[in-house]
């Protein structure tokens, strides 16, 4: 604005509002929208360290540590506990100004010492939020010398990664934490020459806790011994007893260390693990192996054979009638899916799981929305879509985000929005229901207890889906069309 | 003021043997560090002892944010007429969007902003700079949301440590754009921790914003702005008619539902209200200072808060204005009245214990007596000494002050006070609930709201009795 003007305070004309509405859902709109290259309007997708205190809280007695700014840490917390409604209990160095002159090892030493001291942890895992990645900050020494200066004990697990928010996503600092953790709890631990029988099972980054205990319960089914790796299952599901437990569960540390000498690892997805699991290829005793995140019958079909074949089991005969039951449920239901079209955004392993449930089910995804990710997954997608006629005429949009998605509903409606709960607004504009599938749902009580993936999850779904269709045609429909089956 | 009557079992030699034995867990420097932070409640000293603003000690699991999100979430994120973009790294502008629970009206999109807009940093603009990124995007922005009023562009962390500059983007931009553009150097490493933010802000405000437009209409001897009012759960709208039905001109909004030129043109009212202090002190001394424009603290909480302020208001207008006053008191007398024989009867005698951010930690402690609930413990997250000043004569004698008070502590002071309630965070919420203790999120009135007026009282209310006298706590404790 020019200097010194005094301008007058003004309102928009209700024309002018009403021009500017119907534009943005104009088609032209769309093409301005396309071609910005700076701005990103509401995002799917969150930043590394985030993903990596997903991975900290998920061992035995672990206390996550923020090396960086304050409010990092109380921003990571705040989104979990939303999420799940639990505690997320997570500490922080509280770098500050002086930070950026000295470094932050003056506040990992104090922050480790403190925080061992209070909360007597039995690990504490170490990553980074923007400052210490920025000014270079040395995670390795300043570890070491605070153990060296007998802050904390020499034999505590301190492991720590380097999760820059500018790089990647909230899945990449999954697989960094991962990996440093189950290095540094594997050392020196592997016995060459054989391997104890069990099964690691990596669920990666997934704010659904029901999804891990259905793992479990099929392990269990198959009667395969197991350790789940960075296990949220109590941390993040844990009763209401009357007295509050800071550490209510977690992969046991022994567990976790005895990792390395598994027959079989099993990562449940693929993006949130790659680094982890082609270390884990490299190093560990037995096979290892990334499953296609299991939503639908075809993916969990290949999990469960994937179990058989690597613990050459047969499939229990509790599986194979709840597949069959699984079945059931989607001939009787899938006529209220068939051919509804479908917009999707959020993480890459999700969408892949989404997406080939809906081609199965004979839906229409339409639009895919990444909006942080790589040229592999949309080649992946893009071979998902080929190989189905109910993938024709569908277009995966990468590093997009959800303001793109407004404009991809509005020229191109589907009938329904998949995704976390950030997609409500766009979804409350297009005046198209939203399924809120994925991270975080901050809106809706339970989600997190009720699996999408496996058998059941397919069965979940599908209600979710086609009963929320059927209560729209319900609602709306003209008095004439309303009837008493549907 | 009378001194509060001294609440069963709490004094000052329990208190401070409490405070003792907590501290007593943390090592030797930490302790120094934490001690002056927390002390037994005199309700008539003055300076209070408890000591504030300083750094988080490391480790301690500490409740506090950033300067960014006393910038984004508190001060300019209400404002909604406005895009702020979060400058910087996914990561803030994704967690601060749409989690505090400031409305705004408007048609989302399109002539209300409450959406997430980012730079989303990559590494490039860490190693390059994001300075034409920043040009190019406050242009696109500008053209994708055309009836925007002006652009606050909100430093992230790496902004301020690469030595980007944002202030001469912005200059460059407004003039290019003939829009505000509003640069705020809200770096989260900087401070302590939210309040900064709120300093940082206030001063962008005076620096680029207020005294840079006026109203179309003239003058008048009843405007006022409300100050420090961010619509958490509806709040300005029930607090903004009250003014309005005693003859108050409410000309603007600091910043809840608030629109940036009618914040621009304040320096033109008669008196400005402020509720949260802590936040916007900063501008009303400005407008003080530069306008003559007096300014006077409130407290819409709870029916005996509301009268006194609604008299103290009324004390610096004329007779008219005074007789409203009035008039108004006895025409809600009764309505509030309504609302404490419904609740008092099943919360009488309760106890709670608070802490919350910078204001609501004493401004909600009458509202919670109007009810029969007394609150043995109280602190800040982000308060100065003023704050604490204001805030011992309002606790009764030995009840427990704590200030940026860690998880470790908290869950101890409440295990030997138990209260009845504990109203305070999300990140405290399920801490306390696992533990079978009621709990409302104080910040964000627990989705719930509004708690400001006569209209947010009934709200409050209903809330404390529905999270105390809830029949779902009486199930914890398993038969077997």
């Amino acid at each position: 604005m020019t200097e010194c003007a005094v301008k007058k305070v003004t309102e928009h004309s209700p024309e002018r509002v009403a021009e500017v509405l119907e534009w943005t859902k104009s088609a032209e709109y769309q093409e301005i929208n396309f071609a910005r290259k700076s701005l990103v309007v509401n995002p799917a997708h969150a930043c590394q360290p985030l993903g990596a205190q997903m991975v900290a809280h998920g061992f035995e007695g672990s206390l996550p540590f923020v090396h960086g700014s304050q409010g990092c840490a109380s921003y990571f917390r705040s989104t979990f506990t939303r999420h799940f409604r639990e505690p997320s209990s997570a500490t922080c160095d509280a770098m500050t100004e002086d930070g950026a002159v000295f470094g932050g090892q003056n506040n990992i030493f104090e922050g480790l010492e403190n925080a061992y001291a209070l909360y007597k942890p039995k690990m504490i895992p170490v990553y980074t939020s923007c400052m210490p990645e920025v000014i270079g900050d040395d995670l390795n020494a300043y570890i070491k010398n605070a153990k060296d200066k007998d802050l904390i004990p020499a034999d505590l697990p301190t492991p720590f990664a380097n999760t820059p928010s500018f790089k990647g996503s909230h899945v990449n600092g999954y697989d960094s934490m991962l990996r440093s953790i189950l290095q540094n709890l594997t050392a020196g631990k592997k016995v060459e020459g054989s391997d104890n029988g069990k099964l690691n099972i990596i669920p990666g980054f997934d704010g659904n806790i029901a999804n891990l205990r259905e793992y479990k319960r099929i392990l269990d089914l198959f009667e395969i011994p197991y350790t789940m790796l960075a296990d949220i299952t109590e941390v993040f599901d844990s009763g209401c007893h009357g007295k509050y437990n800071m550490y209510p569960g977690g992969t046991l540390l022994e567990d976790a260390a005895d990792s390395i000498n598994a027959k079989a690892t099993v990562a449940m997805q693929s993006y949130s693990t790659t680094t982890c699991m082609k270390w884990i290829g490299e190093e560990y005793v037995g096979s290892s192996d990334v499953v296609d995140f299991p939503i639908g019958i075809e993916k969990t079909d290949a999990f469960i054979l994937k179990l058989s074949e690597l613990f050459d089991k047969p499939v229990p005969e509790e599986l194979k009638q709840e597949r069959a039951r699984a079945i059931d449920a989607i001939t009787d239901g899938h006529q209220y899916i068939h051919g509804r079209k479908f917009g999707v955004f959020g993480d890459p392993d999700y969408l892949l799981g989404i997406v080939s449930w809906l081609l199965e089910m004979g839906a229409r995804p339409k639009h895919i929305i990444c909006s942080r990710t790589t040229k592999k997954f949309k080649k992946q997608m893009q071979a998902l879509l080929d190989s189905s006629s109910y993938g024709d005429g569908c277009t995966v949009y990468m590093n997009k985000d959800l303001w793109h998605l407004r404009s991809l509903l509005m020229t191109d409606p589907v009938d329904g929005i998949i995704g976390d709960t950030h997609g409500k607004w766009a979804a409350r504009d297009a005046k198209i229901p939203l399924f809120r599938i994925g991270f975080p749902i901050l809106d809706r009580v339970n989600l997190h207890r009720s699996p999408v993936v496996g058998y059941q999850g397919t069965i979940n779904i599908l209600t979710m889906i086609a009963n929320k269709f059927l209560d729209i045609k319900d609602e709306t429909c003209e008095d004439k069309w309303f009837e008493m089956m549907r | 003021m009378a001194e509060r009557k001294p609440i069963d079992g709490v004094t000052i030699e329990k208190t401070e043997k409490l405070i003792a034995e907590t501290l007593a867990n943390f090592p030797e420097k930490a302790r120094k560090k934490r001690a002056p932070h927390v002390g037994a409640n005199e309700p008539s000293a003055s300076p209070c002892a408890v000591k504030s603003n300083r750094k988080v000690v490391p480790g301690v699991m500490s409740q506090r944010g950033c300067a960014y999100a006393g910038a984004k979430g508190v001060v300019w994120g209400p404002i909604r007429d406005m895009l702020h973009i979060s400058h910087g790294p996914i990561g803030c502008g994704v967690y601060s969007w749409g989690t505090r629970r400031n409305m705004m009206q408007g048609i989302p999109g399109i002539t209300s902003f409450p959406l997430d807009f980012t730079s989303d940093f990559q590494e490039r603009d860490i190693v390059y700079g994001g300075d034409e990124r920043l040009a190019t995007l406050l242009r696109e922005a500008n053209e994708l949301f055309p009836l925007n009023k002006g652009m606050s562009i909100l430093s992230e962390c790496p902004v301020g440590l690469i030595g980007d500059d944002i202030n001469q983007v912005a200059k460059k931009v407004s003039k290019e754009l003939d829009k505000l553009v509003v640069p705020c150097n809200c770096e989260g490493f900087r401070g302590v921790s939210q309040s900064l933010g709120h300093h940082i802000s206030n001063d962008s405000i005076r620096d680029h914003i207020i005294g840079k437009f006026e109203f179309e209409e003239e003058a008048g001897p009843y405007d006022v702005a409300l100050i420090g009012d961010y619509n958490i759960g509806g709040d300005v709208w029930a607090a903004k008619p009250i003014l309005e039905e005693i003859g108050l001109n409410v000309k603007s909004i600091w910043t809840g539902d608030g629109e940036v030129e009618k914040i621009g043109a304040t320096h033109s009212v008669k008196l400005n209200l402020i509720h949260c202090y802590r936040s916007m002190n900063y501008m009303c001394k400005v407008m003080e200072e530069r306008w003559s424009i007096p300014w006077l603290e409130y407290n819409f909480f709870g029916p005996t808060k509301i009268e006194e302020s609604l008299r103290a208001i009324a004390e610096r207008f004329d007779d008219k204005i005074k007789a409203n006053v009035e008039k108004v008191i006895e025409k809600y007398r009764p309505v509030a009245q309504a609302v404490i024989d419904e609740y008092k009867p099943r919360l009488d005698g309760k106890t709670a214990m608070l802490f919350v951010g910078g204001l609501r930690p004493r401004h909600t402690v009458g509202a919670y007596e109007d009810l029969g609930v007394q609150i043995t413990g109280t602190g800040y997250e982000f308060a100065h000494q003023d704050d604490y000043d204001r805030t011992a004569p309002e606790m009764a004698k030995g009840t427990i002050i704590y200030d940026d008070v860690s998880e470790f502590e908290l869950e101890r002071y409440v295990e030997e006070m138990k209260p009845d309630l504990v109203g305070s965070g999300i990140k405290e919420k399920y801490v306390f609930q696992k533990s079978g203790i009621p709990f409302r999120q104080m910040h964000s009135w627990d989705y719930s709201g509004p708690y400001h007026g006569y209209e947010g009282f009934e709200v409050f209310a209903r809330d404390i009795d529905m999270a105390i006298n809830s029949p779902t706590w009486k199930l914890v404790k398993s038969p077997f």
